[in-house]
């Protein structure tokens, strides 16, 4: 198995998901699967190959420093899930 | 063992930008919360970021202000981690390709200068802020989120770990203070939080080379509590050291209440930011011509500043280095001279009365009630001998309070100087009759008995004679 | 008669001639809907309401005359991803099934100013995941043509809607696929233009270097119209690109002499279904008898796009959707503190194959996988776009088939995220590159199934691929077709 179950619990953390423990072999089986797939690619020479992050060449795309209209509160707060007053309210925070 | 200090600052930089660094949503501190929010930064689902063009050349000014390089090919990336006040679960950073790296600035301590490197300086957006229903994070049962400051823009400017003690933090972070605020790229008001640092101290036995441990203190928001901080760590893991445990590499709280650091009992091995590119930004390619613009459109910096001042006023590179330290001191000064005072006196004045009343009133001095240019007046009143330095004080603390020109009020007050030589001999010969005593202490080759003479000369016209005249009189009665 | 059945083109002639009202075929639209919609599932939101208002708006503009636009009065639809202000957009997830955005994308702030119909929001595979819309969360939409095959997907809702005649044009998105695709199983017209030809503002993000917005329509000259409603640069999205844009109906002229065309022997090999690649065979054919020019051409690193896509797309996917908390939008399910509320919401509201997606996304991101799996995949892209880059210099649009196969039975690869994922051999490479692709509609399937032939151009040259489609629509008439649905045909 490329895919351990460290790696599944430390990667479920990582995307605040929490698998069950009755899924757990079917998604190291079906992540490995995909990954060792994936593995095709270490066959591909990619020495002085610069990778791409943008589909096509652009740069320097700029706005000027004009301000803009805010939303007014009532449109920014209209899809919370819980509000107080002016704000968005969540539950204790932890430090972590 | 002997240990000594490695200290490292990241500072944050709030930019005094009109617009956020992704939205056109207006900055400003203090709004009603929740009103300077749109779509973009509050991350709505579909939104995409556009980039300010002032914080680019923000960057680069700054960048250029303290001898980085610019990297020509930079980008944004995304650095992960949840928190409440960040609405898309990401920070929209730059990671490997920032907009200046490897540069330097020059700090005094003591007389002593040393050259502190820079890593890197790099654009970033800030997040919102957390309020908390109890006292503290902890005691909270709930907590309320205002997105105002998310995405204000940011400069995250990286030193080395150069700086080996809590003053060399201090004068590293006024001199970066300074810069910034001579380059007008942000108003570092670090009450309202424009200029803040995160702190890495480590220590190590003298004379080693290998950096220990380090932990980090988050947030500092002043010059006296990066001080204090910074000292406080610095016993706490020389003890650790000294009773033969080790220092946890963690992130610990400064609390300036009770002067201690705390431990955020921080599970560091848990964060990994997952930095990506930001696909939705293309980069940003910055050419010689665009370097080179910048590059003159930057004021006088303040070490170029200080050395033209010592050059062409022959002041000490002491009162150089105090006056150039903000950009509104050395603006004063350059105003106050550019009425036809003396530097020198301008500096003293500046550095003593001036600097006085303004710290007893927590006041600026671009808000000083004596501007730059009564100052530069009264002090050529001093010049011309129309008044002396001594009245010059009641003068000047009587213009704290009175609008009127120096001139004015010298008059109206009736402290004009007497340089009339036969109104003072008079009073000379008076007071020789009177003190016997000391006449005769002077005759005896005690010359410094002259004083308490030139004191009752002094007393007797209110302090109005002209010091010089009283004592060349006297010198030539006493002969 | 039936108005349902007509393309936007024709339509848009009847209104501005008078013979027809909006508000007529609005209802005749609306009534097909009813009558289809119960088997075919296309919509996650029918804007009834909002479709008659728009419809009488739009009849006072025609009686007037003034401002007349091509899709004024024209019933359209739009896929759940794509935010209309004031109405709910889901992206078919449970996460966000309440969300009503308080803004409008920049499509639909140029598809607004034309005064159109808007019948309501499309169904799709949460969060454009997918190439069925089986992994809707709320139902999976049917195939017109076959009701137990999947329409494909992700723009399911909106290739199916056109098929069926309950809408008669569409809004999808193309991250991987997601409007070829499906407009390929259904028998429709499909266009993902050039990245950045159109903005994505408003689109909410799968993929962000990946995802454009496109039209699902009857025919291509309906397809040439949408695209010069929708393209341009926006300021709103810096990666929307600056080009100019040319009225992509002067490319609508029967006219491929001295046209090349290249095949790519790599996309004509094993897993090919053996109808696809005989219609799709005719079909080129049927372009040399017209004057084109066909030669083989390779695009060597073909094979590894599937796997280099889904690494970059899950990676992607696995940030954009970080904002899905339970904090500012959408749903929340309650947690004793922070973590806990943001960890169930996202486990009991996201769907399986998200959850998998963010799941090797996060993964190949994370220390210690990040050169092996993310960058490897960054620097093949640059092979996988260097191969089209070459092989243009040689000819002007390349052709294969859109999907290896015809549409497939609804669940028969739902286990199987792996053989799933393989079926987008031959759409990915182009979101990779960023290249423009339409599908058009070329054959049929012994089965009745409809199959699609895809024509991939140059980097902006959307103009000569609508221009090859075109050519070919006037000599069959696949697009004139409507499913036998409801009892009504």
């Amino acid at each position: 198995m490329k895919v351990t179950k460290d790696d599944l619990e430390t990667v479920a953390v990582l995307s605040r998901l929490e698998i069950p423990a009755a899924q757990q072999d079917t998604y190291l089986q079906q992540m490995d699967s995909i990954l060792t797939y994936m593995d095709n690619l270490s066959s591909v020479d990619t020495t002085d190959v610069k990778p791409t992050t943008y589909a096509l060449p652009m740069q320097n795309v700029f706005r000027e420093d004009e301000v803009r209209p805010s939303l007014d509160r009532e449109a920014a707060l209209s899809n919370a899930p819980l509000k107080d007053d002016n704000y968005f309210k969540v539950p204790k925070v932890l430090e972590d | 063992m002997k240990y000594e200090a490695v200290i490292g600052l990241e500072i944050h930089c709030e930019l005094k930008t009109k617009t956020k660094i992704f939205c056109g949503c207006a900055t400003g501190f203090g709004a009603d919360e929740n009103t300077h929010v749109c779509p973009v930064c509050l991350g709505l689902p579909g939104v995409l970021p556009t980039v300010n063009k002032r914080v680019v050349e923000f960057a680069i000014k700054a960048g250029l202000a303290t001898n980085c390089e610019i990297n020509q090919y930079s980008k944004f990336d995304r650095k992960n981690y949840y928190y409440p006040d960040l609405p898309k679960n990401w920070q929209t950073s730059q990671y490997d390709l920032p907009i200046c790296k490897n540069g330097w600035v020059d700090i005094d301590v003591d007389g002593e200068k040393r050259r502190i490197r820079l890593t890197r300086i790099h654009m970033e957006e800030d997040a919102g802020k957390l309020v908390h229903s109890g006292t503290t994070i902890k005691d909270s049962a709930t907590s309320d989120v205002d997105y105002n400051r998310t995405g204000v823009p940011l400069l995250e400017i990286v030193s080395e770990p150069d700086l080996r003690s809590a003053e060399e933090a201090r004068a590293y972070m006024e001199k970066i203070k300074a810069i910034m605020e001579y380059i007008d790229v942000s108003n570092c008001r670090m009450e309202e939080g424009n200029l803040r640092a995160d702190v890495n101290v480590s220590l190590r036995p003298v004379g080693t080379q290998e950096l220990g441990t380090r932990t980090e203190m988050k947030n500092i928001n002043s010059f006296k509590s990066l001080v204090d901080a910074i000292d406080y760590e610095i016993e706490r893991q020389t003890e650790v050291l000294e009773d033969g445990g080790h220092v946890v590499q963690e992130t610990r709280t400064w609390d300036p209440a009770r002067g201690i650091t705390l431990s955020m009992r921080s599970k560091e091995n848990a964060h990994d930011y997952r930095y990506m590119p930001e696909p939705d930004l293309p980069p940003i390619i910055t050419s010689d011509e665009t370097i080179e613009k910048y590059r003159r459109e930057l004021p006088e910096l303040p070490d170029a500043r200080r050395a033209r001042l010592t050059a062409d006023y022959g002041l000490s590179d002491y009162d150089a280095g105090i006056i150039t330290s903000s950009r509104a001191m050395a603006e004063y000064f350059d105003a106050v001279v550019a009425t036809g005072a003396d530097a020198k006196l301008a500096a003293n004045w500046m550095m003593g009365d001036l600097a006085k009343k303004l710290n007893e009133e927590s006041l600026d001095i671009a808000k000083s009630p004596v501007d730059a240019q009564r100052l530069g007046e009264m002090i050529q009143l001093i010049m011309k001998n129309t008044i002396s330095g001594k009245i010059a004080k009641k003068v000047f603390a009587e213009m704290w309070t009175n609008p009127d020109a120096p001139e004015k009020i010298v008059k109206d007050k009736g402290l004009v100087q007497i340089t009339d030589a036969s109104a003072i001999e008079g009073v000379v010969d008076e007071v020789i009759a009177n003190n016997p005593k000391a006449v005769e202490e002077y005759k005896g080759g005690k010359k410094k008995a002259i004083g308490a003479l030139v004191g009752q000369v002094m007393k007797a016209t209110k302090g109005k004679a002209n010091p010089q005249m009283v004592n060349q009189l006297l010198a030539k009665k006493l002969q | 008669m039936a108005l349902f059945d007509k393309p936007a083109h024709v339509l848009h002639d009847m209104l501005v001639k008078k013979e027809i009202s909006s508000q007529e075929l609005t209802a005749d639209v609306l009534g097909r809907l009813d009558e289809v919609e119960g088997d075919v599932q296309a919509y996650i939101t029918v804007t009834r309401e909002q479709a008659e208002t728009q419809a009488k708006a739009a009849d006072a503009k025609l009686a007037s005359g003034e401002g007349v636009s091509f899709l004024t009065g024209i019933p359209g639809a739009i896929k759940d991803n794509i935010c209309t202000k004031g109405v709910k957009t889901t992206c078919a997830s449970k996460i966000i099934d309440n969300f009503v955005p308080p803004y409008d994308a920049t499509v639909m702030t140029k598809v607004n100013a034309e005064t159109p119909v808007l019948l309501g929001k499309t169904n799709l595979d949460e969060f454009a995941m997918g190439g069925s819309t089986e992994n809707s969360a709320f139902h999976p939409t049917h195939n017109p043509w076959a009701l137990d095959h999947v329409p494909g997907g992700s723009s399911g809702g909106s290739a199916a809607a056109v098929a069926a005649g309950s809408a008669i044009w569409a809004l999808g998105s193309d991250t991987g696929g997601s409007i070829r695709q499906p407009a390929s199983f259904c028998g429709i017209v499909g266009l993902k233009p050039t990245y950045g030809r159109v903005s994505r503002y408003g689109l909410v993000a799968y993929a962000s270097s990946l995802d454009q917005i496109g039209p699902l329509t009857r025919d291509v000259t309906d397809a040439a119209h949408i695209l010069n409603i929708i393209a341009g640069r926006d300021e709103m999205d810096s990666t929307s690109s600056a080009a100019a844009v040319p009225d992509f109906t002067q490319a609508l002229r029967a006219d491929v002499k001295g046209l090349k065309i290249g095949l790519p022997k790599e996309y004509f090999t094993k897993g090919m279904d053996p109808e696809v690649e005989q219609a799709v065979k005719t079909a080129i054919k049927q372009y040399e008898s017209l004057g084109a020019e066909v030669v083989e051409i390779s695009l060597p690193h073909t094979e590894y796009a599937i796997s280099t896509y889904y690494i970059i797309a899950p990676a992607e996917a696995a940030t954009n959707l970080e904002r899905y908390d339970g904090v500012s939008y959408g749903e929340r399910i309650d947690g004793d503190d922070l973590v806990q509320m943001m960890t169930n919401t996202r486990t009991q509201l996201f769907g399986e194959e998200v959850k998998r997606r963010i799941m090797i996304g996060n993964y190949a991101l994370s220390a210690g996988y990040y050169d092996a799996y993310y960058l490897k995949a960054l620097k093949v892209r640059t092979l996988v776009q260097q191969d089209y880059l070459d092989a243009f210099k040689k000819v002007d649009v390349i052709m294969a088939p859109t999907a290896p196969t015809p549409a497939y039975k609804i669940g028969a690869m739902i286990d199987d995220p792996l053989q799933m994922y393989l079926q987008d051999v031959c759409t990915v490479p182009l979101n990779l590159a960023g290249l423009p692709g339409i599908s058009i509609p070329c054959g049929r399937s012994a089965q009745g199934l409809p199959i699609g032939l895809q024509i991939i151009g140059q980097p902006l040259d959307e103009a000569t691929i609508l221009r090859a489609a075109y050519t070919y629509e006037q000599t069959q008439d696949y697009h004139k077709q409507m499913p036998e649905l409801g009892g009504n045909n």
